[in-house]
């Protein structure tokens, strides 16, 4: 993917530029509000990180005038400020994401890619959604592997939809409790990895190919592992 | 400033001057309005006199003709006293009296009329009230009374007023200046107060000097206000002392393991080890500052804006959900008893984190005897207030100790064992308080329930 990252943090900025290069992303780095946001007018990208307190523009300001400019570009919005207030005035905005500081790579890199694969504007949404052998279908809300169906309840369904969506990408524990239960605080125990392992006890254990990986570190990822 | 120019530029010194000088023009025109009816009065009885005295003439004119009348006018004319008079023939020539000659404005139509008048051998000249009587074959008698009287009686108003003018002004100064010494003093010591509070000696408060008037009242109201600020900035001081305090010990833990790599020759899995333990710790501490962070924010009351209706049925469900499978693995039945319809105005995030809380609580430290592992939630309405029970049949927390765990990183010795940072319930009552509720330990018999209570949204 091609990203724009607009961070004023120079070691923050060296950091995650090298360290999205070495993820396979071709990455452009502008270190003010202003050249920030010459280059995601002109250039095309596929995803912007910008932190939230720039020099010369601030953030949400680079954000609003690129959506008021019919500037699509998802944005993920990386901020100090972590409180349920600060977030939902960055979504306002127009910020697709939020993440506070600090954060971890791993994080950052999965809410990243999740935002590049969001289906262009105007496409049809995929009423059935495949990975290997499971099937979701979201008009039917049924899910099926190998034809035999997989009785599930309503959140597991949403939890692997989720998954199913970004297949083949890591979804961390917070993206999940945060498009799943929609809640942004910490949970304390890893509550997630039950709900993952009882959903996984339904697709992966009656089958010889496990579909739900976790990725250590980092969080879980739905693949054909036959690939 | 000298003390005299900061008195007279002072509020009180010039409001007392200006009702003192309201005072003065008040006078000035009842002693005007006086003068007027007094000089009326003294115009009527000159009126009446001139008559009386005219028709006394005439009773001589008719008795004695006109020279006895002559011979009356004479003798009067030269008596002292301010009476006038004047006998004319047809075409006007005097001939007797003590006035030189009929003013012309004076006429036999026009009655009682005022008019300058010169006096015989140019005796004296004034002013005079007069009217003119018709004698029969032409002859004229003029009868009236200088005004002297009247300019006299004006003169006397006028130095009275001047005078009491003088006196007001002088009261007015006087009284102005007390007041306004008063009233200086006492904001002064204000000011003194502020000042000493400016230099950060927050105990120092405003002299009420206990006569209820407004300065009082006023210092009693910025005391108050001061009195709150206290509050808030001693309870900052507890935040920030706290932090200062826990966060040390997994900062040194942090540091250590850092160390402990650095010193030990080490290979490639054991710096990713101690890099691993120090992220682990890092992510710890960030999650300590983040809750430190939000409770020393709801206790502020700084987030009270963005209440929004909810409700409490999904949140209850919602996080009751998220829990249940790991309430399974760990083997507790979670049972949900939610009462359908419980709205409140609240934050959706805030209520559902105080309640995981509880929740996480009652499965760290709620397993009883192997058949008794419940956590029981319920929401209901109670009068006007939302309660959401989260009760356990655990040990329980002993009375004495009740209130001592909603303090910030107080575990009790059962719990020090068990991860935690000890600021799950201070949280959760830092949310109740936020939402004007509060959060209560109760005996569960066995067991411990905790109560969150919320103000219910009205209906």
């Amino acid at each position: 993917m091609r990203l724009l990252l607009i961070e004023d943090d120079r070691e923050a900025a060296a950091y995650l530029v090298k360290a999205f290069r070495e993820s396979g992303h071709l990455i452009d780095h502008a270190a003010d509000g202003v050249s920030g946001y010459d280059l995601a007018h002109e250039g095309d990208y596929d995803v912007m990180v910008v932190d939230r307190m720039l020099p010369k523009m601030d953030g949400l300001s680079l954000i609003a005038s690129l959506r008021a400019q019919e500037n699509a570009t998802p944005a993920l919005i990386l901020s100090a400020l972590g409180q349920v207030d600060d977030r939902v005035k960055g979504l306002r905005a127009g910020g697709d994401d939020y993440l506070s500081k600090p954060y971890a790579f791993s994080e950052l890199l999965a809410r990243v890619e999740a935002l590049g694969r969001r289906r262009p504007k105007g496409a049809p949404e995929e009423t059935v959604i495949r990975v290997g052998d499971l099937t979701l279908d979201r008009l039917s809300h049924k899910v099926s592997r190998a034809g035999e169906e997989i009785t599930l309840q309503p959140r597991e369904y949403r939890l692997l939809e989720y998954l199913m969506q970004n297949a083949g990408k890591v979804v961390t524990r917070t993206m999940l409790l945060e498009h799943v239960w929609d809640y942004h605080f910490d949970p304390q125990t890893n509550v997630i990895d039950v709900h993952v392992s009882r959903l996984r006890a339904k697709i992966d254990r009656d089958f010889d190919a496990a579909l739900i990986h976790t990725v250590r570190g980092a969080g879980y990822m739905i693949r054909d592992g036959a690939r | 400033m000298t003390a005299l120019g900061k008195t007279l530029r002072s509020t009180a010194f010039r409001l007392t001057f200006a009702i003192f000088g309201f005072g003065a023009i008040g006078a000035a025109v009842v002693l005007g309005l006086v003068a007027v009816q007094v000089i009326k009065l003294v115009d009527e009885e000159t009126r009446a006199a001139i008559a009386s005295e005219a028709e006394l003439l005439l009773e001589q004119y008719d008795s004695g003709g006109l020279r006895r009348l002559g011979l009356v006018l004479a003798a009067r004319s030269r008596a002292p006293g301010g009476s006038l008079y004047l006998l004319t023939d047809a075409i006007g020539e005097p001939l007797v009296g003590n006035v030189s000659q009929l003013p012309p404005s004076l006429t036999l139509a026009s009655g009682f009329g005022e008019t300058r008048y010169q006096g015989v051998a140019g005796a004296k000249m004034g002013r005079a009230l007069a009217r003119v009587y018709a004698l029969p074959n032409g002859f004229r008698l003029l009868v009236g009374h200088d005004l002297g009287d009247r300019g006299r009686i004006g003169a006397v108003m006028v130095r009275t007023l001047s005078f009491s003018l003088v006196l007001f002004a002088g009261l007015a100064a006087l009284g102005a200046l007390f007041v306004a010494r008063r009233v200086l003093r006492r904001i002064d010591a204000m000011n003194v107060s502020a000042k000493a509070l400016m230099a950060g000696d927050m105990t120092e408060r405003l002299p009420v000097s206990g006569s209820g008037d407004e300065l009082d009242r006023l210092a009693v109201g910025l005391n108050q206000m001061l009195a709150r600020i206290g509050e808030l900035m001693s309870g900052l001081r507890e935040v920030s002392d706290n932090i200062a305090h826990d966060l040390r010990t997994p900062l040194t833990r942090l540091r250590n393991h850092a160390e402990e790599a650095l010193r030990v020759d080490g290979d490639k899995d054991a710096y990713r080890t101690a890099l691993l333990r120090t992220i682990e710790e890092s992510d710890g501490l960030i999650r300590v500052f983040d809750a430190l962070l939000m409770i020393a924010r709801a206790e502020a009351g700084a987030d009270r804006s963005g209440l929004a209706r909810l409700d409490l049925g999904e949140v209850v469900a919602g996080v009751a959900e998220l829990y249940e499978p790991l309430a399974e693995e760990r083997g507790f039945a979670l049972t949900v008893d939610c009462e359908p319809g419980l709205a409140l105005e609240g934050r959706r995030e805030l209520i559902g984190q105080a309640l995981a809380n509880l929740i996480d609580n009652a499965l760290k430290y709620g397993a009883g005897a192997m058949d008794r592992n419940e956590i029981a939630v319920a929401a209901r309405r109670e009068g006007g207030d939302v309660v959401i029970e989260v009760a356990d049949r655990g040990p329980g927390v002993a009375a004495q100790d009740r209130e001592r765990v909603f303090d910030r990183f107080v575990r009790l010795e059962s719990a020090r064992s068990r991860p935690g940072s000890g600021l799950g319930l201070s949280l959760a009552a830092a949310v109740a308080r936020l939402h004007g509720g509060a959060v209560r330990l109760e005996d569960n018999a066995p067991g411990l329930k905790v109560r969150l209570t919320l103000p219910a949204a009205p209906p």
